[in-house]
């Protein structure tokens, strides 16, 4: 049995047969023509037959992954029409006197690099897809089959994949993919994710794997060669569960989130990044709960500026369409640092300059990020949560530093839509006084991690105290249920949109107190809405 | 010779999927139609080369359109500007 370590995209298993996909071996070959006119004709049929496939493939797509990923393959159909693009090819067939496959291969190349050379990173990244139109006009020319050919189910071992690839094989074949090259979060991993298609990357796919038997083990991050017996067995044992528990699930994926007693629940998706997206449509949640916007400034070198914010946003509130979404306000400090913050060295950081204490201290950052949100705005549904705060007086600061920016962006002709502003509910303060906060907001979120740390006066980073960490303590209960209460009484809603919302041992008695809506992690969705009804 | 400019407002400026509508609108025209901006120049119908000039938000583009319809071809680009662009 051989083991190699890679990166999960997606946490199940899978057993099944390798097969290696490798593109090398439709490597072109220049040739010689003398039926130039000839060889032009075969260039058209299997342009033809690419805009055909193109089309299909699009189809699924929409099918599939909805909308916005699907548009990648209309846009490779309109690149394939491309006047300057096929007169280059059909020129070099002339007088070159070349293949058609070589012209291509050529043209493709010569395109992709001008676009690999431009600035703009969205231009730059369209190099990838001449270079993947051309392979696909290559791969027909050479009579190649379609990947999309699986004979047999697979596990497929490829060096790299693109997303044209992983669209169009048969989800009944494909039992999972390892790549060696690739990123959690390039396209080819998020369409893995919203097919659930268990993949890893980081694996050095070798040839001589062929037709042996693999297994992708998604949580543990590993892929194993012919395992032993003894673990095949358990790997199999875990597939029949998996698969029982994704039937079970799928069932409910139409259905309301919705309590034996007809009490409509929300039940909303924590994400912490852009690429989670497809997580949640796939999940069929309601919108977004918690939108962690840290990963800007986390995944960045300096303050990330209000236009790269303003994108972020905007692709979430289209994607999301009319589906509400809440962005939680930056969350720096504690346990999540960036070097240029600056933060001092704290000795209790939990406790220490985080969040919106950053905000209100250095005005400047909490207001470029509103200036992003709030255009962003105008995209979708789109409303804010301040983090962290325990007085009436921060949320009017921050409340008046909101319409500061909205007169500013009015004053600037930029529009922006209706955007609802609440607060967390993680501090013991802001639960003990939730009723001289609600008339002030329009809804409240109980972060339960930090809420239950904060009361139990328990370090959440000490491993040593994860035996007096109880999430279920009654303390932690009681302020939900004062929140809720007050909250209620001031007719605003008010969600969990911490890791108690996704405990399903909970759900009924959350209900029960009155909650109205509960953010959990994508992968939770489901089994949370089969708790929920049966509550 | 006809001639408009216009600002462009969408995010990501001149990308893929409008330039691909913008090629496949002006294709319908027997007029010639050209991009300027920032000291380049492309056809329209040439989807890459249009791309190619990477133009991006806030850039004004100068539209030419010569042909005999053009006086029939200028307000529907105008207006395919104006809509997604």
């Amino acid at each position: 049995m051989e083991k190699y370590t890679g990166k999960a995209i997606y946490g199940k298993v899978a057993i099944g047969k390798i097969r290696i996909y490798s593109k090398d071996q439709q490597r072109v070959t220049r040739k010689r023509v003398q039926d130039a006119e000839g060889e032009i004709q075969k260039y058209e049929a299997a342009k033809q037959t690419a805009a055909k496939e193109l089309q299909q493939l699009y189809e699924k797509a929409l099918k599939e992954v909805g909308a916005v990923n699907a548009q990648i393959f209309e846009v490779h159909q309109m690149m394939l029409e491309d006047e300057d693009y096929n007169d280059s090819v059909c020129n070099m067939i002339r007088q070159q006197g070349v293949n058609a496959a070589y012209a291509v291969a050529v043209t493709g190349d010569n395109f992709s690099q001008m676009f690999a050379r431009m600035e703009d990173e969205y231009f730059k990244a369209r190099s990838i897809d001449v270079r993947d139109i051309s392979e696909r006009v290559i791969r027909i020319l050479s009579g190649g089959a379609d990947i999309g050919n699986l004979q047999e189910p697979v596990i497929l071992a490829a060096k790299d994949l693109a997303p044209s690839e992983t669209v169009q094989m048969d989800k009944e074949k494909l039992l999972g993919f390892v790549t060696e090259f690739g990123s959690s979060n390039s396209h080819t991993a998020i369409l893995a994710r919203t097919m659930n298609i268990p993949a890893l990357i980081g694996i050095p796919a070798k040839e001589e794997w062929n037709g042996r038997t693999g297994i992708i083990d998604g949580a543990a991050g590993m892929f194993l060669i012919d395992p032993d017996e003894e673990t095949l067995i358990a790997y199999r044992k875990k597939v029949e569960e998996q698969k029982k528990n994704q039937e079970l699930l799928m069932e409910l994926l139409g259905k309301d989130a919705v309590t034996t007693s007809g009490r409509q629940i929300k039940l909303y998706a924590n994400i912490g990044n852009v690429s989670d997206l497809a997580a949640v449509l796939a999940a069929g949640a309601q919108g977004i709960g918690l939108f962690r916007s840290e990963f800007l400034y986390l995944e960045s070198e300096d303050f990330p500026t209000e236009e790269v914010q303003f994108q972020q946003y905007k692709t979430v509130a289209e994607t999301m369409s009319e589906k509400k979404i809440i962005i939680r306000t930056m969350d720096i400090g504690a346990d999540k640092q960036a070097p240029y913050f600056h933060l001092p060295k704290e000795e209790n950081p939990a406790m220490g300059y985080r969040a919106i204490r950053i905000c209100l201290d250095q005005p400047e950052i909490l207001r470029t990020q509103l200036r992003a949100i709030y255009r962003a705005s105008a995209y979708g549904n789109i409303s804010i949560m301040y983090p962290m705060v325990i007085s009436v007086d921060e949320v009017l600061r921050i409340k008046e530093l909101a319409k500061d920016v909205r007169a500013e962006l009015s004053g600037e002709k930029i529009p922006y839509g209706e955007v609802e502003q609440g607060i967390m509910i993680e501090t013991p303060a802001a639960a003990l006084i939730s009723d001289l906060l609600a008339p002030h907001v329009d809804f409240f979120s109980i972060g339960t991690n930090d809420l239950t740390q904060y009361t139990l006066a328990v370090d959440r980073q000490n491993a040593r105290l994860d035996d007096f960490y109880d999430a279920h303590h009654e303390a932690v209960l009681r302020m939900i249920q004062m929140v809720v209460e007050n909250a209620h009484k001031n007719g605003i809603w008010v969600g969990i949109c911490g890791e108690l919302g996704a405990d399903t041992t909970l759900t009924k008695r959350l209900i029960a107190l009155g909650v109205d809506e509960l953010s959990v992690s994508p992968s939770m969705i489901l089994p949370v809405k089969k708790a929920i009804r049966e509550s | 010779m006809k001639t408009f400019q216009y600002v462009i407002t969408d995010e990501t400026g001149i990308h893929a999927r409008p330039a691909g509508n913008l090629a496949k609108l002006c294709k319908e025209f027997a007029a010639k139609v050209t991009l300027n901006a920032d000291g380049k120049q492309a056809e329209a119908t040439k989807l890459m080369a249009v791309m190619g000039m990477g133009i991006r938000k806030g850039t004004r583009v100068t539209v030419q359109v010569e042909g005999d319809d053009e006086e029939n071809a200028v307000p529907q680009i105008e207006a395919f500007f104006r809509e997604n662009l």
